[in-house]
């Protein structure tokens, strides 16, 4: 017995291949994001560093003597539209190549339609281990949700010398719910306490009874692993609660709504990330400019690094293998070694995850400020 | 205990603002008969206009935080007017299904042409109203929350005295008592149905407002949690009932965040809903409401 879905997607499968590689005009490469909803930050900020990229190698005669096309998507920040969004890239677009998406969650939904068809999906920042796992044509860009956790736990032990963490965790999250139980294992091996562990959903607005709940606890720090909108509510209610310790997050907390929507009370807090503009290395301030000169003076988000060193990891890649087959192109990108982005040197690792480095940066003054790099 | 009288605050400022909505859904159902979908996304509107006014006027005082509200309320009271004259008035003596319908597009009509003419992403609400945070002794009361509490108060004081007290009052009464028996003895059903949805409005505007100072970050899509536990609350108190939608919304905030606070938080809707379900098996009609049976 098969079902519908098994159907399509073997369908999809069939299709996909021969019809790629019989084509010889442009390249056609893929990205679904939230454009628009609450994730929206994110899916924007990564599509302005995917086009710079594109553009980028386009004026400069393209992939092979071809040029890219870039094609995306819009899932609304919505549970399920990933799937319509990669179904309709890969079946009607014909891209070679996947990017996307931000949240683990979507990218959860997408990776089995992309592993099905044989064409390889590169997620931009799902930091879930979960992702990569579905399938050997799943990639990432970004460094993984255990190492961010060790990031997080050792960053809250040694820098903040904190004894007591409270975890504060997004329960629809795949990506807050990894984050959250990493932090927690590394955090008591380090031989600190969990003091409280509260929760909530996505989209909530409303958290002062779970940190009431966190203050009776009095913990020295708090971790709220989820994104930032939930994030800087989070930091709002907690100072007006009168819970004056630092908080801490993940890379969810990059966006420029957590100073707009947290103003005053996301001062002090600390979040790692993948990239810092303030970084002095070279090839970051490189990138940074030439940014800033395509859309009208917006400083990057770390999204907007990875998306850029994503399209361009795929078309090294590309380059390298001499075509843009789908299935030739899985191995090449598998194969990616040292690869000299600006989010640093990144290595595809066995389980085609993405090894680099972290950066902590903190509030000050109402922006985001480098505090200091941690290796893995 | 101060986790206790904290915990209690946060839920009864909570249950403030699902009290004021859901008189907006109740009065509405008292006179009509049907429930208006569409209140919730005229609260997100009064939230917007708030938005919209508060980048103008001086952040922070009192008499620019009073000019905002009273902007939203009226705003709301003529949106709400607007919305009952275009698409419910034609809908007058049709069947309630035709305009539960209705009022399902009226909703998301509104939730989208917001997403169209604000954008989908959330935006911070201003801090309209000057703020402080008082500690007494670990129980932190800010004046966001009490302005929630006094302000729902007095509201509702305010309702209960136009409805029982005014000619119009009177009128609205009467209207759902029997609406061709009032129409008989001279009360203009129209004028009067009209006033219903702009006092209704009025109020989800002034929730709106008080939502969006206690939890500054508004989007198109707001409305459509707070609206559904309002229609809860009002359920919950005795549909029709203005002290029960006042009631309903008390206790649903109230059990909400003591859920929430607990190791149970990810049941906090399912917990509440259980309530409501509870309630309607012993007391079909809700806390506070009669059960009449319907006369033919």
């Amino acid at each position: 017995m098969i079902s519908r879905r098994e159907f399509l997607l073997a369908t999809l499968a069939a299709s996909a291949g021969p019809l790629l590689a019989a084509d010889a005009g442009p390249i056609r490469i893929g990205h679904y994001a939230s454009l628009t909803g609450k994730d929206a930050a994110f899916g924007v900020a990564t599509r302005k560093g995917i086009l710079l990229a594109v553009e980028e190698l386009n004026a400069q005669g393209g992939v092979l003597g071809r040029r890219i096309e870039y094609l995306v998507e819009d899932i609304q920040s919505k549970q399920g539209e990933s799937v319509t969004a990669v179904k309709k890239l890969i079946s009607r677009d014909k891209v070679v190549a996947v990017l996307g998406a931000n949240a683990s969650s979507n990218s959860l939904e997408a990776a089995p339609i992309c592993q099905n068809a044989k064409v390889p999906m590169m997620a931009i920042s799902s930091t879930n281990p979960k992702v990569t796992e579905i399938g050997d044509y799943i990639f990432r860009i970004c460094f993984i949700d255990p190492f961010q956790g060790a990031v997080l736990a050792k960053f809250a032990h040694t820098s903040l010398r904190a004894k007591r963490v409270a975890l504060l965790t997004s329960t629809n999250s795949p990506y807050s719910i990894g984050l959250s139980s990493v932090l927690r294992e590394r955090f008591q091996a380090l031989g600190g306490e969990i003091v409280a562990e509260q929760k909530f959903t996505e989209g909530d607005k409303d958290f002062r009874a779970q940190l009431t709940a966190i203050r009776a606890a009095r913990p020295d720090v708090v971790a709220a692993t989820g994104f930032y909108s939930e994030a800087a509510l989070i930091c709002r209610q907690a100072r007006s609660l009168g819970l004056d310790v630092p908080f801490i997050g993940g890379d969810g907390w990059e966006a420029p709504q957590l100073v707009e929507l947290g103003g005053k009370a996301v001062e002090g807090t600390y979040y790692s990330t993948y990239f810092s503009a303030e970084n002095s290395a070279p090839e970051v301030q490189s990138f940074v400019q030439r940014y800033r000169a395509r859309w009208s003076n917006e400083t990057p988000e770390a999204v907007s690094a990875l998306g850029y060193d994503a399209l361009r990891l795929i078309a090294a890649a590309i380059e390298r293998n001499g075509t843009a087959d789908s299935r030739k192109l899985r191995d090449a990108i598998a194969a990616t070694r040292d690869f000299a982005g600006v989010t640093g040197s990144t290595t595809i690792d066995a389980r085609r995850n993405s090894t680099k480095a972290a950066v902590m940066l903190t509030i000050k003054d109402g922006r985001p400020r480098f505090f200091e790099a941690v290796a893995p | 205990m101060s986790e206790f009288l904290q915990q209690l605050l946060n839920g009864i400022s909570l249950g403030a603002i699902y009290a004021l909505i859901a008189l907006g859904y109740t009065m509405v159902y008292g006179v009509l008969r049907f429930i208006n979908f569409a209140h919730s996304d005229v609260f997100m509107v009064g939230a917007f206009i708030g938005y919209y006014l508060g980048r103008i006027v001086p952040e922070g005082t009192l008499w620019g935080g009073c000019l905002v509200l009273l902007t939203a309320m009226i705003g709301c009271a003529l949106l709400g007017m607007l919305i009952e004259r275009l698409a419910y008035r034609r809908l007058r003596g049709a069947a309630t299904l035709n305009v539960l319908i209705t009022a399902i597009g009226v909703s998301l009509l509104l939730e989208y042409s917001g997403q169209v003419f604000f954008g989908a992403a959330p935006r911070t609400f201003p801090a309209v109203f000057p703020s402080l945070n008082f500690n007494l002794g670990g129980l932190v009361i800010s004046t966001n929350q009490l302005a929630v509490i006094v302000i729902a108060f007095l509201l509702m004081v305010a309702l209960q005295f136009i409805v029982h007290r005014t000619k119009i009052g009177t009128a609205m009464r009467a209207v759902a008592l029997n609406p061709r028996a009032a129409q008989l003895v001279g009360v203009n059903n129209d004028v009067v149905i009209s006033f219903t949805f702009g006092l209704g409005s009025a109020l989800a505007g002034a929730g709106g407002i008080l939502y969006a100072l206690n939890y500054p970050s508004i989007d198109p899509l707001m409305g459509v949690m707070p609206g559904l536990k309002a229609f809860v609350a009002a359920v919950l108190g005795g549909i029709g009932n203005i002290p029960g939608a006042a009631l309903g919304g008390l206790i649903l905030g109230t059990v909400e965040t003591f859920v929430n606070g607990s190791q149970w938080s990810t049941y906090k809707d399912a917990i509440a809903f259980a309530i409501l379900i509870i309630i309607l098996l012993f007391r079909p009609a809700g806390l506070l409401g009669k059960f009449t049976v319907e006369k033919v």
